[in-house]
């Protein structure tokens, strides 16, 4: 009986401990599995190449990529270029206007759109509808609106009012904010979206509450919403942010980075000297301050929002 | 066979590239061209490269690349390249000739070019810059002329203007045209047209030896002297002359313009022929193509050409080699030429069936190139220097004509970016 009850037990144990312990081996292995693989590409393909820009902007590499060291030439050759120093003062312009305006924008229109109003599911894909479109039209369709010949002066001056005038795409004093005027028009409907899910996302019972205080709406949105959209600030902020850095398709398409080279930006510079001039080492030198500017503003953000969260 | 050493490869090479010279094609090989001549006329003219190899017995593979710069084509043969692959061939021009020799991927052509004689058929400034370290490397397919201008008399006529030939009576036609509402010059601008036009007024302003010291050598005396700030200036008035939508505007849009009678000149080079042949003109009467105003008998030449890559399967050597003699032959020369609107390469090409514009643009480049003097490289389109440097002459020039920057500022500005790009 012993014997039986314990063969049959053991029996029993090990069918089910080899049971268990595989589909719980299966089970831990599993997610590992599905992300290695990914883990792997990303580990090679964005951080592999990171590293490998970074070597080869200390190197002389000009059509091809070679491996003679040249210190900090690039980076001093590249401080010294006048287009760099025009494509960083156009990125500083753009990005601060361009996140500036969408958040702005963004923000009232998720708001106007909370106010259950009709038609709310229709309003919403209009102002979102510019997102599915991809910069290079985006450009190419300004292009035209904005061109003093064809586009907006010419319509309002077949209208009749012959003093119009609206040529910043020509002017090179005013063209950067040409693409700034495009990229709000194609990203403030993604921010609204961000916002409204935000918007909806609020605690009722606390402005309810605060309506019962008898606060005003202004003071409800000023007071309680939007400082409770503080996370949707951040994402839009990281999205924008990274959006504003890479810029290239739209501002090639919208102006050629002219007139001249007066709405040249950073990834357009990189782009001619890598692959245009046989400039590798400038280029990947450009592309390396890139990186670093995305990081400048990354790091202490994400620092302070994630230690931040941590304290609530 | 299957593993060859290097030095029996060389071996096969030189034996395989006399065989393709006898034109005997005992194997059939495979040649893989990369280009980008995929506009309709283009496409045409390297499609009879195609039947020719073919008709020999070898294989076609087209690898084009689309893309008017030849810039994407250019990404996709560095990373073939990296990764060991190159194709036989590809669309290779100016001095990116001569860095791709440096990083030791092409092949030599010498024993066709002897067989052929291309020394004899080739002006000198031409097989200068398809040979690296002496030895022929790549074969030239046409020559564009870049220092034209295009006019549409009867807009000329309507303004009681008369066809300029110096630079003064440039800016004379150009107020009367101005006057009777028709914008004077057809500018699209882009950097490579500043680039186009700025180069232009140089030659005019300073003469093929100025030209030569200040794209060419690099000369800081040429760059920063009396000339140079001259070319500024009338590169300066320009500007009074084109209209405001022209930031950004493509050069065939351009052309277009004066086509219609909407304007009345346009400096671009003899690639224009072709949209004025597509509009059914016929030169000499409703388009004329005279040289820049002031760069009479003088060839500013920009000269499309197919570097060819070293092969490891001797059968493909021997399809590249019949390729690159195929190319300089007179019948694919006219074809060619006759389509794309640039002129034959060779001296002794037959110009029966070529227009008028093509006749007199043959005829300078006779001239020029037998006298030695007239017959310059064009910055503006690589020929002249590397890419580097012809990039931070775009940048500079580019700037100049779209802000107010004295002309004092340019020409300092412009000798430094040379210095700091070299």
């Amino acid at each position: 009986m012993t014997q039986s009850l314990s063969s049959k037990s053991t029996s029993g144990t090990t069918r089910r401990t080899r049971h268990v312990s595989l589909g719980d081996r299966l089970a831990s292995w599993i997610p590992k599995l599905v992300v290695s693989p990914t883990l792997l590409i990303t580990l090679i393909f964005v951080y592999g190449f990171v590293i490998w820009t970074a070597v080869l902007s200390f190197t002389n590499s000009r059509i091809l990529p070679r491996y003679d060291f040249v210190g900090w030439d690039n980076y001093v050759r590249l401080f010294a270029n006048e287009r760099w120093m025009v494509a960083l003062k156009n990125l500083g312009v753009y990005a601060f206007l361009f996140i500036a305006i969408c958040l702005i924008i963004g923000l009232l229109m998720a708001i106007l759109l909370d106010q259950r109003i009709r038609a709310e599911g229709a309003l919403r894909t209009i102002y979102l509808y510019p997102m599915a479109l991809s910069f290079i039209v985006t450009g190419t369709v300004w292009k035209w609106m904005l061109n003093p010949q064809v586009g907006l002066e010419q319509f309002m001056i077949s209208l009749g009012w012959e003093s119009f005038r609206f040529d910043w795409i020509v002017n090179p004093d005013f063209s950067i904010y040409t693409v700034v005027i495009a990229a709000v028009w194609q990203s403030s409907g993604f921010v609204m979206a961000l916002f409204l899910a935000g918007l909806r996302g609020v605690d009722d019972s606390i402005i309810k509450a605060a309506q019962i205080d008898g606060a005003s709406p202004i003071t409800i949105y000023t007071r309680i919403i939007i400082p409770s959209l503080r996370p949707v600030f951040f994402s839009a902020f990281i999205m924008l942010a990274h959006i504003a850095i890479k810029s290239f398709d739209l501002a090639l398409a919208l102006t050629g980075g002219g007139p001249g080279i007066s709405s040249d930006l950073p990834a357009i510079f990189m782009f001619q000297f890598s692959f245009n001039r046989g400039q590798m080492g400038i280029g990947a030198a450009s592309a390396m301050i890139m990186l670093l500017g995305i990081v400048a503003i990354l790091v202490p953000f994400l620092y302070s929002e994630l230690r931040v969260k941590k304290d609530d | 066979m299957t593993r060859i050493s290097l030095k029996h490869a060389k071996k096969t090479v030189i034996a395989a590239a006399l065989a393709g010279s006898m034109a005997t094609s005992a194997v059939a090989g495979e040649v893989e061209v990369l280009h980008w001549w995929t506009s309709g006329g283009e496409a045409r003219a390297i499609s009879v490269l195609k039947e020719m190899v073919e008709s020999e017995g070898h294989t076609w593979k087209d690898f084009a690349v689309a893309g008017g710069g030849g810039e994407n084509a250019m990404t996709v043969l560095r990373a073939r390249a990296v990764s060991g692959n190159p194709p036989a061939s590809a669309q290779i021009k100016g001095l990116e000739i001569q860095e791709w020799g440096d990083l030791g991927f092409l092949a030599t052509l010498d024993n066709v070019a002897r067989a052929e004689g291309w020394d004899n058929v080739l002006p000198p400034v031409v097989s200068d810059v398809m040979k690296h370290e002496g030895s022929y490397v790549a074969v030239p397919v046409n020559v564009h002329r870049v220092n034209w201008m295009w006019v549409n008399p009867s807009a000329l006529q309507r303004a009681g203007a008369s066809v300029p030939t110096t630079m003064a009576e440039l800016w004379e036609t150009a107020e009367k045209l101005k006057a009777a509402g028709i914008t004077p010059i057809a500018h699209g601008g882009q950097a490579w047209q500043d680039a186009t036009t700025f180069e232009s007024i140089a030659l005019s302003v300073g003469g093929p030896e100025f030209f030569e010291r200040a794209f060419v050598e690099h000369d800081q005396a040429a760059l920063t002297g009396p000339d140079m700030l001259k070319t500024f200036e009338e590169f300066r008035k320009v500007r009074n002359y084109i209209d405001a939508g022209s930031p950004g505007r493509d050069w065939n849009i351009a052309t277009a313009m004066v086509i219609r009678g909407e304007a009345g000149m346009q400096f671009m080079g003899d690639w224009a022929k072709g949209e004025f042949s597509a509009a059914n003109m016929s030169p000499g009467s409703d388009y004329l193509c005279v040289p820049f105003p002031g760069t009479d008998g003088t060839f500013t030449f920009n000269i499309d050409s197919l570097a060819m890559f070293s092969q490891r399967n001797t059968a493909n050597v021997e399809a590249q080699q019949t390729m690159a003699r195929l190319v300089l032959s007179p019948e694919f020369q006219e074809t060619f030429n006759l389509n794309k609107g640039s002129i034959p390469v060779r001296l002794d090409q037959n110009m029966a069936p070529f227009d008028e514009c093509a006749v007199s643009a043959m005829n300078t480049f006779q001239e020029t190139s037998q006298s030695g003097s007239g017959l310059v490289p064009s910055m503006a389109h690589g020929m002249s220097t590397t890419s580097a440097v012809s990039g931070a002459i775009f940048d500079v020039v580019t700037t100049y004509f779209n802000s107010n920057m004295s002309a004092q500022d340019g020409v300092r500005q412009l000798a430094n970016a040379v210095r700091a790009a070299q």
